[in-house]
């Protein structure tokens, strides 16, 4: 087997030194009936890696991969160009087989990277400080409702009809075992969002409003007056980003106010990835840090006094605190992280703000070019790279009419709310810098066709 | 000047840099390159990407992000000199041994890595109709069975991110099943050993945490364990192989106590390397395990991941399982995504994460599983083992082995700091290890055993290889018996001395501030 060094004559020579007459010596106190005579039957034995590339390559070709054809998917995941170092310095072997940092002399790049990952998150989404990264975008979302807990003592969060539904759903799920009281609910085919009304139902116990930015439609509003509300009513506002490359073109939530920003960090230089691993961004003001989920690093010197690195403020996890930390979360995206940062400091500044630009121009020719077809009409009136379609039919039906003719034409609100009928028209669409002209007008022909 | 890390070594810093008087201009020493932060040597007005277009002038007025961001940008030839540095400021296992117990840092196959990028499953979106990512839900499904197969057990929830969101899944099955039968358990019982990601997820889904005592042999104390169950215990959370390498050899009686007593059993399945192949949990009476397949399957840590942590569940907890799941029918796979799947799926707990789980992760490990075959990986767990007794038994004269008396360990070596010199302890042997070019094994885990230095080999290790080690940290050990005072300021040739970890977090800087 070629990924097993020991050969017959070294596990001789080891049995001898440690005294045991047989392997099976070392097995000794697991119970007679419960150790297995041989290799489990009716399991496949080792393969070769030709025979294991074959089989694999052979799965792969059973999926249709994104950039095989025109691509307009979203709601969560989007697809982006990303430059071809991203994922060459990712595979270094040293930041690839690394561990987590905990022995910091010899984990200074991992540490350092971390550094300067959580400082662009901050700087990115508008607040002081960020951490490590999360497991992603959703699970984020729900430590932040459990941290405005902690922070304010109180257990009702609000969510806007906004929210991605499976972000809603994991904060459910979360919500019925911690005890919190969610307020959600449906979007409805707005043009605006809900915020309004979320201000308006704050109250003594509420905990923290949750908004999210680009929202599920695709829609974006200004959230200083919503913030204000919060503020003065001791409730915190959480803000939520799933697509952080809107950040280059408009104002981030921490510039608005928001006290806890999170997101998924996915669409810098993650991938789609066919819904993981991606990156959870978490970041708040700097008054909130000891309340943080999640690993820190933080800059520190040695003992001749060079600046380096080291995961800090660990008291908060669980490998200290136990019981009573603040999630038991241990991991983090590392690798992931890694190849956030990577691209955005290849991007930097100048790149980011360009890429913003490209998208949301991109998503303006499809809007115009969808708009045109008789039935069809845009839900926004504002958006950033991502929009609501209204069909004159059910949204469902349509994508898989669509993906006959080899377009895979966005995510049907009929997917994402399914026992919602109000919304079964509705189509969210997401135009990135990868997507063509001549994308969009395959697009707009197959869908007319399909319509017709 | 300003390309240098300004926090960096320097010349003029001689005398704060100990015995080692050679200086350099750049702070450099050959090949050991310091590197300054991205904010020192980027700019916001440069990029290292190219655009097809000019961008068009944005239109979406008050809401235009127009105060500067502050994110600076290097050229793609800066960025990679830049993080190829600080790459090699990193221990890897790439690069040597990483005796890391509890982590299973074993080799990791760069076909894994291959596999993982074809583009049907990198380049697939997870909201993609479900008959155009057919090969992706066969991936998932046909990992799926390879777990159930090797842990006997009923099913598999997949979407777990990681080793503690799994355990966090287990648990919450066991209270969607205990709510079921209409009951109120708080309490779940959890030895001293157990990773600390046990109790708060325990805590975290709202129960009382209660510790179980040990043996003197380092095992959970089964009789005492009995006493203390009750209609008020919901279930345990035990490792096994446990936190101190031993198998708990009275795991089939303590699942019987646990059921007979109306509760469940959860599973820590951080050390599955060791059995995987050659014992199944189910057999054990197990309910709920989570898998790390960065740990047993091989997946990389990636300087602390992203993991993955699918759980394995008895046919008493199936039922409860989070969604989304894959379900096979004649006509393919089929993807169960929604609260609404009442008569497919009624009683599940709900969902736990966006999407279906670490796709990226599962590619390589059945990439990984499918290398070995049964066969493979039945040789995985005897390899970890015989390495880790090795290991035990060839440095056990020089270190405490407080439980190597009670018989063979598993598949990682426990020592303790007793008979080290007064003032020295655990943390010196770690830091002259690095000096010797490894990484430290895990130290002060488990929290059971003085000063504990727990060492996992893995079964990637050649004897070569451990013969050098096991050589390494005895002339280590013996410094710290003998009370060498050059070990008490090591390392001394890594890229940074010890840092000050109290300074950090007294008054914390957590990002750039210029």
């Amino acid at each position: 087997m070629r990924y097993l060094p020991l050969t017959t004559d070294d596990r001789s020579a080891m049995l001898a030194t440690i005294g045991a007459a047989s392997i099976d010596d070392l097995f000794a106190d697991v119970p007679v009936d419960a150790r297995l005579d041989g290799p489990i039957a009716d399991l496949p034995l080792h393969a070769s890696e030709l025979a294991v590339e074959r089989h694999m390559a052979a799965l792969s070709r059973q999926n249709r991969a994104a950039g095989d054809g025109p691509f307009f998917l979203g709601a969560g995941a989007y697809r982006h160009h990303v430059p071809a170092s991203v994922d060459h310095l990712i595979q270094r072997g040293e930041f690839l087989t690394a561990y987590t940092p905990y022995q910091p002399e010899i984990a200074q790049g991992t540490l350092q990277m971390l550094f300067e990952f959580q400082s662009q998150v901050a700087r990115l989404l508008g607040t002081d400080v960020a951490n490590a990264s999360m497991y992603d975008g959703s699970t984020a979302c729900w430590e932040a409702i459990v941290m405005a807990r902690r922070i304010t003592k109180r257990g009702k969060a609000l969510l806007s009809t906004g929210l991605h539904p499976h972000y809603r759903s994991v904060a459910r799920t979360m919500a019925k075992y911690t005890g919190d009281v969610l307020v959600d609910g449906d979007p409805s085919l707005e043009a605006g969002t809900d915020w309004a009304a979320l201000a308006a139902a704050i109250d003594k116990e509420t905990s923290c409003v949750v908004v999210q930015y680009p929202d599920i439609l695709g829609r974006i509003d200004d959230m200083t007056t919503l913030a204000s509300a919060c503020q003065a009513a001791g409730a915190l506002l959480i803000a939520v980003v799933t697509e952080p490359v809107a950040l280059g073109l408009i104002k981030a939530p921490g510039e608005m106010g928001a006290d806890i920003v999170v997101g998924e960090g996915q669409s810098i230089g993650v991938g789609l990835q066919f819904g993981g691993p991606y990156v959870g961004l978490f970041a708040c003001k700097t008054k909130y840090v000891r309340q943080m989920p999640g690993r820190l690093c933080g800059e520190t010197v040695d003992a001749n006094g060079k600046r380096g690195f080291v995961l800090t403020l660990s008291t908060r996890e669980q490998h200290i605190r136990r019981e009573k930390a603040t999630s038991n979360i241990c991991t983090n995206s590392g690798l992931c992280a890694l190849a956030f940062s990577i691209h955005m400091t290849l991007l930097g500044e100048a790149g980011l703000r360009q890429l913003a630009a490209i998208n949301h121009g991109r998503a303006k020719m499809a809007a115009t070019e969808l708009a045109k077809i008789p039935g069809v009409s845009v839900l926004n009136n504002s958006y950033f790279n991502e929009f609501t379609l209204l069909l004159p039919t059910e949204a469902r039906p349509v994508i898989h009419k669509l993906a006959e003719r080899d377009i895979l034409g966005g995510v049907s609100l009929g997917r994402l709310y399914p026992a919602n009928a109000n919304l079964a028209n509705g189509l969210v669409v997401a135009v990135t810098e990868t997507v063509t002209e001549a994308d969009i007008s395959a697009f707009a022909a197959a869908l007319k066709e399909v319509l017709a | 000047m300003t390309a240098l890390n300004p926090g960096g070594w320097r010349p003029e810093m001689t005398a704060a840099g100990g015995a080692d008087d050679t200086t350099t201009f750049t702070g450099n020493r050959a090949l050991m390159l310091e590197e300054a932060l991205i904010f020192e040597i980027g700019s916001t007005a440069t990029t290292g990407v190219d655009f097809d277009e000019t961008a068009p002038a944005a239109d979406l007025g008050a809401l235009t992000r127009s105060a500067p961001i502050g994110l600076p940008g290097l050229s793609e030839a800066e960025t990679v000199r830049h993080y190829t540095r600080l790459s090699r400021q990193n221990y890897a296992i790439d690069l040597g041994l990483f005796p890391l117990g509890s982590c299973t840092m074993k080799h990791n196959p760069r076909l894994n890595e291959k596999v993982a990028r074809m583009p049907g499953f990198a380049d697939a979106h997870p909201l993609q109709p479900q008959e155009t990512v057919q090969g992706a839900y066969a991936v998932i499904h046909e990992l799926a069975e390879w777990l159930i197969t090797l842990t006997g057990m009923d099913s598999v929830a997949m979407s777990p991110k990681a080793g503690a969101h799994g355990e966090l899944c287990g648990i919450l099955c066991i209270k969607a099943a205990l709510e079921a039968r209409g009951e109120d358990r708080r309490v779940i019982l959890v030895p001293e050993s157990a990773h600390g990601t046990n109790p708060a997820t325990a805590a975290f889904a709202g129960f009382t945490v209660e510790d179980i005592p040990a043996t003197e042999a380092g095992r959970v104390n089964l009789e005492a364990l009995k006493a203390r169950l009750g209609p008020d215990v919901a279930g345990v959370m035990i490792t096994n192989p446990n936190t101190c390498g031993l198998f708990e050899r009275d795991m089939k009686a303590i699942s019987d106590a646990v059921h007979a007593a109306g509760g469940y059993v959860y599973c820590d399945g951080a050390n599955f390397n060791a059995i995987v192949g050659r014992v199944r949990p189910g057999d054990l009476g197990v309910d709920a395990m989570h898998i790390n397949l960065h740990k047993t399957f091989s997946t990389p840590h990636g300087g602390g991941g992203p993991g993955s942590g699918p759980v394995v569940l008895s046919e008493a907890l199936a039922p409860f399982a989070p969604l989304p799941f894959v379900t096979k029918h004649a006509g393919g796979f089929r993807l169960i995504e929604e609260e609404s799947a009442g008569e497919d799926h009624p009683q599940t707990f709900g969902r736990m994460t966006a999407f279906h789980g670490q796709m990226g992760m599962f590619t390589r490990a059945l990439a990984y599983i499918l290398s070995h075959g049964a066969d493979g990986l039945k040789q995985v767990a005897e390899d970890a083992v015989l390495n880790a007794n090795y290991v035990l038994r060839s440095l056990e004269g020089v270190l405490d082995a407080p439980f190597a008396a009670s018989g063979p360990c598993m598949h990682e070596a426990l020592f303790s700091d007793k008979g080290l010199a007064e003032g020295f302890s655990t943390l010196d042997i770690a830091k002259g290890l690095i000096d010797e070019g490894y990484h430290p094994m895990t130290v002060y885990f488990p929290l059971v055993v003085h000063g504990a230095m727990l060492v996992e080999p893995t079964e990637t290790e050649s004897k070569a290889a451990l013969d050098q080690f096991i050589g390494a940290l005895r002339s280590v050990a013996m410094r710290a018996r003998n009370g060498d005072p050059a070990l008490k300021t090591a390392p001394h040739f890594a890229p940074r001395a010890r840092l000050d970890e109290t300074a950090a977090a007294r008054k914390p800087v957590l990002a750039w501030q210029g």
